[in-house]
């Protein structure tokens, strides 16, 4: 993390000396040192290994993970990709697997969003909206997180049924059924659309990264907003209405007892996914205020003087500045975002550890079941902090 | 204007100097500059100040003027009747004793209670700078002698109370307390090693860290309450507190050993080449120069991970430890009073609120306490 310089004199070799087989020898000393603790924790393990080779013996329990082929027989309310009980215990944890990261994607933007308003509001110069920001702040980090997540689903639980439901706008009714909202009804069109949105948001990322290196050359700044303009809103309507302009929308109704139609948002992920978003927000909050007070005040005045534009200032001196201070730390936040995600076990939504605590209780593999939660989240976990060192180190001030 | 600049110096008696307008200073002129001081920002005022007083008003007719307090045997219709206009204390009143202590015998009940404020009694103490010595280390044995016979009892002529039968609050505070004075100095060992130039110590270290770092404290959990029966051999076996409470120790070590690296790489090189320079050993140097001087660097996000872990602690919940959390949750369970879990979870809420809040409030004062040489 931290970039040291070398002093040049620690460059030289220190005169080579033949070990002495003394106790005051340095290295004779680190060497006995190691030996024991390696040893003694070695033993401790192999204690623990045998101990449990031995166990599982006794109580027949066959090790390895040949149960992942089984037949699960455990139902999932929520699944991204097609399931159904008989599917085998693989199946089901990659399902989980999908309902964890469905959560924590959701919720690591949403919580940026709400955690940069919040902890912009606290910087307000108005004295309202600042204290309102600091006072949530310092009462959301202060409540235990399962708690939150408990009294969430407790608020969602004690809703109204559904011929009561709450309606606040035409097609959005919630009640203890969870919420339910409009759609369309999906077709071919629409996801055409939808690559045609990614292409032109790679496309405009290209030819913005081309503008900036152009105006490195002759100074002439280039609008970009035209281009996205085009490649991000008009060709995906464009592909659209060559598809022939499918729209049909999807609104629920009460039928009977129940809602027909529209999307529906289970009362669990709702109260996980606001738990989630409304305790990390108050987090990120505090790293966006601490961001943002970093730069010194000289910045903005110096960047000013320079003629440049209130927008520019922002982008171009603070915000590059700023983001060198809120990465790393916001780093961690989305890691325990992800990994707070596992509390949803309390309140029934089911994701990866949940489907891998009923599979260890169906077959008894605890072993096998608590590895396979562990392994995932350390590749969840690696995988944010490598993207996320990467970006640092491409953000990061270039030094001499 | 001019005439007067000209012969001023002289002629002129010395005018009172005049004051600042009345819209520029007082009560005028601070609601002017911070809620007024534009169009924009006296919209925003006025629309907050609106949603405060509706949602105020509602929250007090909810909590105090529409509430039932108590209601008899149970009897919980009038409270269903209300639902939504008005909370339901009656709850509490009835299931406070539960929610506190969970089931440890009705009648020893001031046992956890004077456990907890001895409990508190003690996080008191330690906060304060005075008692900061190497005596407070023996205050702490004894307290913690003192809250285990509470506990158990079986002595003193107080009754044996197992310990599948405490709950509530002591639980909570027990796994906080014991977790964080056990875990505080592996980690301050586990930091030490990770600075280690003795490689295979250094490796270990930064494994271990890592490791449980990476993984959510509930995988732990339950690593503690289904795989750790496995480990031990046959016949042997460690209660399912205890288990957590282990599974705690190495969670919040992992965590704290990170803020006391950070301590150790912000202090300076020379403090480490003086120590060495004057023939200090390894462990002279660490304990006599290295340690006060890193700890005390890192003192305040040591408070908030302190803060943290008092806060994690709930999750003993997802394996069914009795902690201050699962007591309220369990208080719910009965039929009678299903469906009032908002006034429950509002009312611990509130508990943990306090002693976070305090801690936190701390944490900020010792800061800027400690700070001060700083400030110019």
């Amino acid at each position: 993390m931290s970039q040291t310089t070398t002093d040049p004199r620690l460059l030289r070799a220190p005169p080579k000396r033949p070990i002495k087989l003394s106790w005051a020898d340095e290295r004779v000393r680190g060497i006995v040192w190691q030996v024991l603790v390696v040893g003694i924790l070695g033993g401790i393990i192999y204690w623990l290994w045998s101990n449990t080779v031995h166990n599982l013996e006794v109580r027949r329990i066959a090790t390895g993970f040949g149960f992942l082929w089984r037949e699960a027989g455990l139902p999932i309310a929520e699944h991204v990709i097609d399931y159904n009980p008989t599917d085998t215990y693989f199946r089901a944890l990659l399902v989980g697997l999908l309902n964890t990261l469905k959560v924590a994607v959701v919720g690591i933007v949403l919580a940026t969003v709400l955690g940069t308003l919040i902890g912009i509001a606290r910087l307000s110069k108005n004295w309202l909206v600042a204290k309102i920001a600091a006072a949530y702040v310092e009462v959301i980090r202060d409540l235990p997180l399962l708690l939150q997540l408990l009294f969430w689903y407790a608020v969602l639980q004690g809703l109204p049924g559904p011929r009561q439901a709450i309606n606040p706008m035409e097609g959005v009714f919630l009640s203890n059924r969870g919420l339910k909202l409009p759609w369309i009804e999906w077709q071919d069109a629409h996801t055409y659309a939808v690559l045609g949105f990614v292409l032109g948001a790679v496309a405009t990322f290209l030819y913005r990264r081309a503008a900036r290196a152009k105006q490195m050359q002759d100074g002439q700044p280039r609008r970009v907003w035209p281009v996205a303009l085009g490649l991000m809103i008009a060709l995906p309507l464009a592909i659209w209405v060559a598809f022939g302009a499918p729209w049909t929308p999807d609104i629920p109704a009460l039928r009977g007892f129940n809602f027909r139609g529209g999307v529906n948002i289970s009362p669990e992920f709702f109260a996980l996914l606001l738990g989630l978003v409304l305790y990390t927000a108050g987090f990120i909050a505090e790293i966006v205020r601490a961001g943002i007070l970093a730069v010194p005040h000289g910045q903005w005045e110096a960047a000013q003087a320079l003629g440049l534009r209130p927008r520019q200032v922002l982008n171009q001196i603070v915000l590059p500045q700023a983001l060198r201070v809120i990465i790393p730390p916001m780093t961690s936040q989305f890691l325990n975002l992800t990994k707070n995600s596992s509390l949803a076990v309390a309140i029934g939504y089911q994701d990866i550890v949940s489907i891998a605590n009923t599979t260890l209780n169906q077959t008894g593999q605890a072993i096998e079941g608590i590895a396979i939660i562990m392994l995932v989240y350390l590749t969840i976990s690696l995988s944010i902090s490598l993207f996320m060192n990467w970006y640092n180190a491409k953000i990061a001030l270039v030094e001499r | 204007m001019s005439d007067i600049t000209l012969n001023s110096a002289a002629t002129v008696p010395e005018a009172a100097p005049r004051k600042a307008p009345v819209s520029q200073v007082g009560i005028v002129g601070w609601l002017r500059t911070n809620l007024f001081s534009s169009w924009l920002s006296t919209a925003v005022t006025l629309l907050l100040a609106y949603l405060i007083i509706r949602w105020a008003v509602g929250f007090v007719e909810w909590a105090f003027i529409n509430a039932i307090w108590s209601v008899p045997n149970n009897q919980t219709q009038a409270c269903r009747d209300l639902k939504g206009t008005g909370a339901c204390w009656a709850v509490i009143t009835e299931k406070h004793r539960f929610m506190l202590f969970g089931t440890y015998p009705y009648e020893e009940h001031w046992r956890p209670f004077l456990v907890c404020l001895l409990f508190v009694g003690l996080y008191i103490v330690s906060a304060m700078r005075r008692f900061w010595r190497w005596e407070l280390a023996l205050v702490w044995v004894a307290t913690l002698t003192v809250i285990g016979v509470l506990m158990w009892g079986g002595v003193f002529g107080l009754t044996y109370v197992p310990q599948e039968r405490w709950g509530g609050l002591p639980i909570t505070l027990i796994l906080a307390t014991f977790g964080l004075a056990f875990a505080f100095p592996l980690a301050i060992l586990v930091a030490l090693g990770r600075r280690s130039s003795l490689p295979a110590i250094k490796a270990i270290c930064v494994l271990y860290v890592e490791l449980i770092r990476g993984v959510p404290l509930i995988s732990l959990l339950f690593m503690a309450s289904v795989m750790f029966p496995l480990f031990l051999p046959e016949g042997m076996n460690i209660d399912k507190l205890l288990r957590a409470q282990i599974a705690i120790i190495l969670f919040a070590a992992a965590y704290l050993a990170e803020v006391v690296r950070a301590g150790l790489q912000a202090l300076p090189k020379g403090q480490y080449e003086a120590a060495d320079a004057l023939g200090l050993s390894y462990w002279q140097k660490t304990g006599f120069i290295i340690l006060p001087q890193a700890l005390r660097l890192v003192i305040p996000p040591l408070v908030n991970t302190f803060i943290g872990f008092f806060k994690d602690t709930s999750l003993v919940l997802i394996i069914g430890i009795f902690d201050l959390l699962t007591a309220g949750k369990t208080a719910i369970i009965e039929p009678a009073w299903q469906g009032f879990g908002v006034e429950v979870y509002v009312t611990i809420g509130a508990i943990y609120f306090v002693f976070c809040f305090a801690m936190s409030k701390y944490s900020q004062n010792l800061e800027a306490e400690l700070n001060r040489h700083r400030r110019r």
